[in-house]
């Protein structure tokens, strides 16, 4: 491996990153828009937003990427930019996984503090905002973080359509050196040391907002390993 | 938005040939995850540190990483140490290997929520290890745990599509093979993504009526 070449697996992980970084933020607002419609009084809403969730996680990340790159450009007309493609596409399927988390941590909450609310003439989004959503995001930390892991591993489907992320600058330096064993297995090691990071990162995040309704983190082993969920069945989040 | 339904006429053959890879992947997959998820929880289960460290940190390591670049290792790699297996089989154990580091997590739940009482009972019945895991242990932990070994082959079905990159012909692999042929994107690609959506929510359909089959 010459410098050359650790350059171009940088500027991979470089892309990897922002990748990461963004479609987590589509993927954050998305679950929580639509788990907390899946919440709403209406019932046109829940089911709009339920169609959403059942839709997206239905279907393959990666033919979701290709869409994205192949069928919206010449139906719609605009052509995104690969990095706007991948956020797009990762951001919506990934979302749609975190949506179950928030509706399945804002059901949890218990609900003599619903009716507390009520009681206390809160607004709808008053209680959302001010009783609900503080009880209930620390306990979506977990089942996001594992989310946030699951991530990243989707965001290597991108070298796929040619971004020239982690993934795709490992292939790159295969095709240079005609050897593959030493840049895949160094492409694996920046992936586990990225997703180990972020577990560290979750964990601390966790800790921060349990603080603030004053509880402290139960760590299950259950809870830290589980892939998040894709289906209905089998129970919920 | 164009849509031409000869092109979907004209992809259906390819839609079968690819939808036929794409079970073959699936239970093939599973049946690997199945077994090595199996071995994986009761390896965890021996009192050494010699066995349970290694096998933990590995599948940690597996279950940390994009299955798309462990593809690349094993199609690219184990060809340069002499071993050549067709694109389909590597796919089928890397999918398979993939998700064995996630169901070992779930055997672990299922054998850890059989009561003591079992262990107790099949200890004081003198049973030998052997028998006290076949007999009694398993049978109970293997059934609890079938919901969730479920989803994850739902979630396997939708990993399937990444076997594309070692050019195994699976549903989008011919989905983007007669999208370069015909020059014809969006009828392929949509009539798998809607297959996508329809199996998948038939398995946890069926999955769910299983469920409900094994809770009585």
């Amino acid at each position: 491996m010459t410098s050359g070449l650790w350059e171009l697996v940088l500027k991979g992980v470089w892309v990897t990153i922002q990748l990461l970084v963004l479609s987590a933020l589509l993927a954050t607002a998305v679950s929580f828009v639509v788990g907390i419609g899946r919440t709403h009084r209406l019932k046109f809403v829940r089911f709009l937003a339920g169609l959403y969730t059942e839709v997206f996680r239905g279907t393959s990340a990666l033919v979701m990427i290709f869409w994205v790159f192949f069928v919206l450009p010449p139906a719609f007309g605009w052509q995104l930019v690969p990095l706007w493609a991948g956020t797009l596409a990762l951001g919506l399927t990934y979302g749609a996984y975190g949506s179950e988390i928030v509706r399945g941590a804002l059901a949890a909450v218990d609900p003599a503090q619903r009716e507390g609310g009520i009681a206390l003439s809160f607004t709808p989004w008053q209680r959302m905002r001010l009783i609900l959503l503080p009880q209930a995001v620390p306990e979506m930390i977990p089942p996001f973080s594992n989310l946030l892991i699951e991530l990243l591993k989707g965001t290597a489907l991108v070298s796929i359509m040619g971004m020239g992320d982690l993934a795709f600058s490992g292939n790159l330096v295969r095709l240079a050196l005609q050897e593959s064993a030493e840049i895949y297995t160094y492409i694996l090691v920046i992936y586990f040391v990225i997703a180990f990071l972020l577990t560290r990162l979750m964990r601390g995040l966790e800790k921060k907002l349990k603080a603030g309704v004053g509880k402290a983190p139960v760590r299950k082993p259950d809870v830290e390993l589980k892939r998040a969920e894709t289906t209905n069945a089998g129970g919920a989040v | 938005m164009k849509w031409d339904w000869s092109a979907v006429a004209d992809f259906m053959p390819y839609f079968w040939d690819g939808l036929l890879v794409t079970l073959q992947i699936l239970v093939l997959g599973s049946l690997i995850s199945f077994a090595l998820g199996l071995v994986w929880a009761l390896l965890m289960r021996v009192p050494t540190r010699w066995v349970t460290w290694p096998v933990g940190a590995v599948t940690e390591f597996v279950r940390n990483t994009p299955l798309l670049v462990q593809l690349f290792f094993l199609f690219y790699v184990l060809p340069e140490w002499g071993i050549t297996f067709s694109a389909l089989t590597t796919g089928v154990f890397a999918i398979g290997l993939h998700y064995s580091t996630y169901t070992m997590q779930v055997y672990r739940a299922g054998i850890e929520a059989v009561p003591v009482g079992q262990w107790e009972a099949a200890t004081a019945l003198n049973l030998p290890l052997l028998r006290t895991w076949t007999a009694v242990i398993l049978p109970q932990a293997v059934r609890r745990v079938v919901p969730a070994l479920g989803n994850y082959v739902i979630s396997m079905l939708k990993d399937t599509p990444l076997l594309m990159a070692i050019t195994v012909l699976e549903m989008l692999g011919e989905a983007r093979l007669f999208a370069q042929q015909q020059f014809q994107f969006t009828e392929p690609l949509t009539v798998i993504g809607f297959a996508f959506i329809v199996i998948s929510y038939l398995a946890s359909l069926a999955l769910r009526a299983l469920e409900r089959r094994l809770v009585h």
